[in-house]
């Protein structure tokens, strides 16, 4: 089976961003890493090429320094990449997807994509339906479980307040991993050495077709969340610490009836 | 005014409350609040009261299909030449507002913390919360989901005028629901509560967690677990708040036995209060919360349980 898998380089997330000038933060010191929701996706693939056969291939539209996280999912057993470079690390979801579809399509027919369920960086949670829709594709995201078998897929999906629904697709089709759905394995180190041989074929926007101008959405600001500073402490006896608790609640802050 | 939708989200036949958020957001804009699920016209006097000039009854079974209500959704756009279409970020509005943008091949903006029909212009939450990004939408319709509970409900009378919409599409799409499970998870839904209580590391079972179901009960709740405990088997994943979690803003957090790593405020800093009650009086939670209490929480939170 020819799976691809769409992973986003993205900051650490335990990483300090800092806002710099209007719209931009700075990434030299920053560590980047795979997109948490892509390694289940990476994961996914990888173990169903294993089980099934066939080839796992990572796309990454990302900046410069991509490749390093190209290398990480190419160590967790996918067998090559495609890198499409861009500048900025907020390229439009339309565009992002554009890109995506162009590039796997330039590569071969796709038989199952993953993506993440989003991107912790830009939060928008759209890239595995832009791209479904550009294909004519079935997609399904959040998805904690996974079968595929006999040219269908059947994904579990939280579907919120504790409720799962289970959907069946037929492949070729798009899967937004998140959590639950496997366990993303550490790369040994032969598996790191043998990452670094990978072939990762590098292009840009225009190669694709993709015109950056057309961007529907614009970025016109950027500003860092105030962190709250450090709590009130209640003092006193358990019951002298709740009995004020309920009080502040009720009176000061009226988030409680 | 830009004639402004609204996807009307319905819990026991009831107007949601974060559906009434979604309506204050669109105010001083013509609403039409879009109904696409149970019985619109036993609704339609609270959408009036929140602003809904006119209150469309979708008719046949469109919510059965995520794709049909985004093509829906779609259709009613043009049907009413819509210049705005909102929806609440929940499990269920983020999946359809995504596969209509899609469909429509217009942006949208997900998850927003404040919206401006007006001017197209919203801010969202950028890496992890650590900032708000600015985004101003270039296109004919401008759509947007927005967080549950940061806006309030706001009374604005309105006509309220019922009509029926039939849609054309009646195409389930590509994909089928084959099954609807269940699982031990909370009963309300974490990311629309208006109150949370979490339990962390220190809650030390599953079992333990009926401590925290039994205060929910009291507050109105829902119960959430830190990535330490769905790590340590205390909890299911869809209870996780945080990275790799949910992404809640309740007007009160509770948290119990919560550190307060990265990851977790990560999910959680946009909530309107957060109190933490934690043994250790140096947990990284007290030095971003409002309110702290250092204590075992197997006896405060039975007390405040009693006490409320």
């Amino acid at each position: 089976m020819k799976i691809f898998v769409c992973v986003k380089h993205v900051p650490d997330t335990a990483a300090t961003i800092k806002v710099a000038g209007d719209t931009g933060f700075e990434d030299a010191d920053i560590k980047f890493i795979a997109n948490p929701y892509d390694e289940f996706g990476i994961e996914e693939a990888v173990s169903i090429k294993e089980s099934q056969g066939g080839e796992v291939v990572i796309v990454t539209v990302g900046g410069e320094s991509a490749p390093d996280t190209i290398r990480g999912a190419l160590a967790m057993g996918a067998d090559r990449a495609i890198h499409v470079e861009i500048d900025s690390q907020f390229l439009d979801a339309e565009l992002t997807a554009q890109a995506l579809k162009a590039a796997i399509e330039a590569d071969g027919a796709p038989e199952l994509i993953f993506t993440g369920k989003g991107s912790v960086d830009t939060e928008s949670f759209q890239t595995p339906y832009r791209l479904a829709r550009l294909f004519g594709m079935p997609v399904v995201n959040e998805v904690s479980a996974l079968e595929v078998n006999g040219g269908k897929a059947l994904a579990t999906r939280e579907s919120g307040a504790g409720e799962k629904q289970v959907l069946e697709m037929a492949l070729p089709c798009v899967v937004g991993a998140t959590k639950g759905l496997n366990e993303p394995r550490y790369p040994k180190f032969p598996d790191i050495m043998k990452a670094k041989k990978k072939e990762i074929k590098a292009m840009g926007l225009s190669d694709l077709g993709v015109d950056e101008s057309a961007a529907k959405v614009t970025l016109v600001k950027m500003e860092p969340v105030p962190e709250r500073s450090q709590a009130r402490m209640l003092e006193g006896s358990v019951d002298d610490q709740v009995t004020e608790l309920i009080r502040v609640l009720k009176e000061d802050e009226k988030v409680l009836g | 005014m830009t004639r402004t939708g609204i996807l009307v989200e319905l819990e026991n036949g009831a107007v949601k409350e974060t559906t009434l958020g979604v309506m204050a957001a669109a105010q001083g804009g013509e609403i039409f609040a879009l109904v696409a699920e149970g019985d619109a016209s036993s609704v339609k006097e609270t959408l009036a009261q929140y602003g809904a000039a006119t209150v469309v009854d979708i008719k046949g079974d469109v919510m059965s299909s995520p794709d049909l209500a985004a093509q829906v959704l779609c259709d009613a756009v043009s049907a009413y030449e819509l210049g705005a279409l909102l929806g609440t970020a929940s499990s269920a509005g983020k999946d359809i507002f995504a596969r209509a943008a899609a469909l429509m091949g217009q942006p949208l903006v997900s998850d927003c913390v404040e919206v401006n029909v007006a001017d197209k212009t919203a801010k969202k939450s950028h890496f992890s919360g650590k900032t708000v990004a600015t985004l101003k939408v270039d296109a004919p319709v401008f759509l947007c989901t927005i967080r549950p509970n940061v806006y309030e409900a706001s009374e604005s009378a309105a006509a309220g005028e019922l009509v029926e919409f039939n849609c054309e599409s009646a195409d389930p799409g590509l994909i089928k629901i084959v099954e609807v499970k269940t699982d031990a998870g909370g009963k309300l839904d974490l990311t629309e509560a208006p109150v949370i209580i979490t339990g962390g590391r220190a809650i030390k079972s599953a079992d333990n967690f009926s401590m925290l179901d039994a205060c929910a009960e009291k507050l109105g709740a829902a119960v959430g677990a830190s990535r330490a405990a769905v790590d340590a088997g205390y909890a299911p994943h869809s209870m996780q708040v945080g990275q790799t979690g949910k992404t809640v803003s309740p007007r009160l957090y509770i948290a119990c036995g919560v550190s307060g790593a990265v990851q977790h405020f990560a999910g959680m800093k946009t909530s309107k209060v957060i109190v933490a009650i934690n043994e250790d009086k140096d947990a990284p939670i007290f030095s971003k919360c409002d309110y702290g209490i250092v204590g075992d929480i197997f006896e405060v939170v039975p007390k405040l349980t009693e006490k409320l």
